[in-house]
């Protein structure tokens, strides 16, 4: 078989039916809903899930890719397209992400960025609120703006670099570039340390505008990262049943099985430290987040932890698991779905508060996006050698062995 | 018992392992490999079984695990209940998040020590213990195949010796024990 990916027409038929499923979803959601006062809170705080959550696992492969070349990293040679087809989804969630806070921003927040709303900081407004007051010189149209337009910008430079040099190496090789990697992509992780946190706060914490916790950007971070892997994991194992990637071999699988094993840990550790130093330290203004999450989404947002928790701890222990296709292919699936319950969560119970459910219009959506995430990476990936032509450590990376 | 055992020394770790693949691939039986370092994927080449160490591991943890919860339950609840930052004392459940981080790393104590003892006693290395290398050398920069005669039944002597010696080695010995 060549090395070139073309999609297949079951794909494309899958991915498309995803669409259509979705769209008709969503319609229903919205026929059924748009009479409700919150509707456009809630159709834009859908947008935001859905653009964070497909932005954060094209970010999160971007960051792994960083991550690889700093490290001079050898095995994940031969994964490497892979790596850099969901990284490539980058610029189209950057995009929607870059579209919906647009709209939000010009609705003043929309209910989900309340402290936009310019009545949040009059004080002769009965909605004046002092805390908002407070935190106006970090949180204001204009800096939250600058900021975002950093974020995106640096991304999209660091991306557009790590795979022009990536091509490019294909056709010259050398070690030049190699080592010009290693520098961009260790200075993409100080930029990448900073944003990952500040982002986070500005996109998803400032929601919830009266409450913060300095772990949360880390938790964010850590979800995104688990995404990431679950996704990486999920298209290499379909690649191989489709007869790509023959230099793939089981130990690549079980490395970034334990990847995504570990991810789970870090993130289920950071959910647990923020969660019991809260609730310990019981004190009016920190206790809030959890306040209404978990007496309005008791069941949702315990199981969610449970399920990202448990799963990947107790089935994917064993070498063996890590090893299975069939087995790394359910956990993959049942987790990312938990994650995006997870940023569900993080989103919509601070913008819609108590009454926000998951409906036709919640999962439409999603599905919108599954289809659209999936043809923009399968897109991405004929778009070069699935395997790398000149990466210095690609024999290492082929005769991989643990 | 009297046995002949043959010791085939190697200068790499990556010859010793085609030169075991083609010696099993023959019938023959390796009885050990001795290295300065693990090698990886010499195990199922030589037929060794799994390890059950982490069956063990998983014991010692939930053992662990009981013992903690079992001994601060008795402390901060049962015996004498502590009021710490107004958390209800009356109840291990209700109180259950301030335990699990000591819970935690009591289990984790167990299974690594647990671990550690086992590993060190099944295998005989106990500080203090008689070395069972044949060859100090393998502790350095030699690696070392053992085969023994009695376990393989279908050659003599002389043909592991033939077969043996076409595996790039470096030294060759008989020793009777």
């Amino acid at each position: 078989m060549s090395m070139e990916f073309t999609i297949p027409a079951r794909a494309k038929k899958i991915t498309l039916s995803l669409i259509v499923v979705g769209a008709a979803l969503a319609a229903v959601g919205v026929a059924t809903n748009y009479e409700d006062h919150q509707f456009t809170t809630r159709l834009l705080t859908n947008g935001l899930i859905n653009a964070f959550f497909f932005f954060a696992i094209a970010l999160g492969a971007l960051f792994f890719l960083a991550l690889q070349y700093a490290t001079e990293t050898g095995w994940y040679a031969s994964v490497k397209r892979v790596i850099e087809g969901i990284a490539g989804v980058l610029p189209y969630g950057m995009g929607l992400l870059a579209v919906i806070l647009l709209i939000i921003t010009l609705m003043d927040g929309a209910h989900i960025y309340i402290w936009m709303d310019p009545e949040t900081t009059n004080p002769a407004s009965h909605h004046f609120d002092d805390i908002i007051e407070g935190k106006k010189a970090y949180l204001n149209k204009g800096f939250f703006w600058i900021r975002t337009i950093a974020y995106l910008v640096t991304y999209y430079v660091f991306w557009n670099g790590f795979r022009k040099r990536s091509l490019e190496e294909d056709r010259i090789g050398g070690t030049n570039l190699h080592f010009k990697n290693y520098r961009k992509g260790a200075t993409f992780l100080v930029f990448f340390a900073v944003f990952s946190s500040t982002s986070a706060w500005d996109w998803i914490m400032s929601i919830d505008v009266h409450w913060f916790s300095t772990l949360f950007g880390w938790y964010t971070f850590a979800g995104m990262w688990c995404s990431a892997m679950v996704v990486i994991v999920l298209t290499t194992i379909y690649l191989k049943k489709l007869g790509y990637l023959e230099r793939v071999n089981d130990s690549h699988i079980h490395d970034i099985g334990k990847w995504t094993f570990a991810t789970s840990f870090l993130w289920s550790y950071l959910f647990f430290s923020q969660f019991m130093l809260i609730w310990y330290a019981n004190i009016g203004e920190e206790v809030t987040y959890y306040q209404i999450r978990m007496e309005s989404f008791k069941v949702l947002y315990f199981s969610m932890f449970l399920i990202n928790f448990a799963f990947p701890m107790l089935i994917l222990m064993s070498r063996d698991a890590k090893r299975n296709y069939g087995v790394l292919t359910f956990v993959g699936v049942v987790i990312l779905m938990g994650h995006w319950t997870d940023v569900y969560l993080m989103i919509s119970a601070g913008s819609l508060g108590p009454k926000a459910s998951i409906g036709f219009l919640e999962i439409g959506l999603a599905l919108v996006c599954v289809g659209l995430f999936i043809r923009i990476l399968l897109n991405n990936l004929t778009k070069a050698p699935l395997m790398p032509v000149n990466h210095p450590f690609l024999d290492e990376s082929v005769h991989h062995e643990i | 018992m009297s046995d002949k055992v043959i010791f085939a020394t190697y200068t790499d770790e990556e010859v010793l392992k085609d030169g075991a693949k083609k010696l099993v691939s023959k019938g023959i039986k390796i009885n050990e490999v001795f290295s300065p370092f693990p090698i990886h994927g010499i195990d199922p080449i030589i037929g060794i079984k799994n390890t059950r160490l982490g069956i063990m591991a998983f014991l010692y943890g939930l053992t662990g695990l009981t013992l903690a919860t079992v001994g601060m339950r008795f402390m901060m609840i049962v015996d004498w209940p502590m009021n710490i930052g107004g958390k209800p004392n009356f109840s291990y459940l209700e109180n259950i998040l301030s335990f699990i981080p000591i819970t935690f790393e009591f289990t984790v104590l167990c299974a690594a020590h647990g671990m550690a003892i086992t590993y060190l006693l099944r295998n005989k290395t106990l500080p203090g213990m008689p070395a069972q290398n044949p060859y100090p050398s393998t502790t350095d920069d030699r690696f070392v195949i053992e085969i023994r005669v009695s376990e393989n039944g279908n050659y003599t002597s002389e043909d592991i010796q033939n077969l043996v010696k076409e595996t790039g080695i470096e030294g060759f010995e008989e020793k009777e024990c």
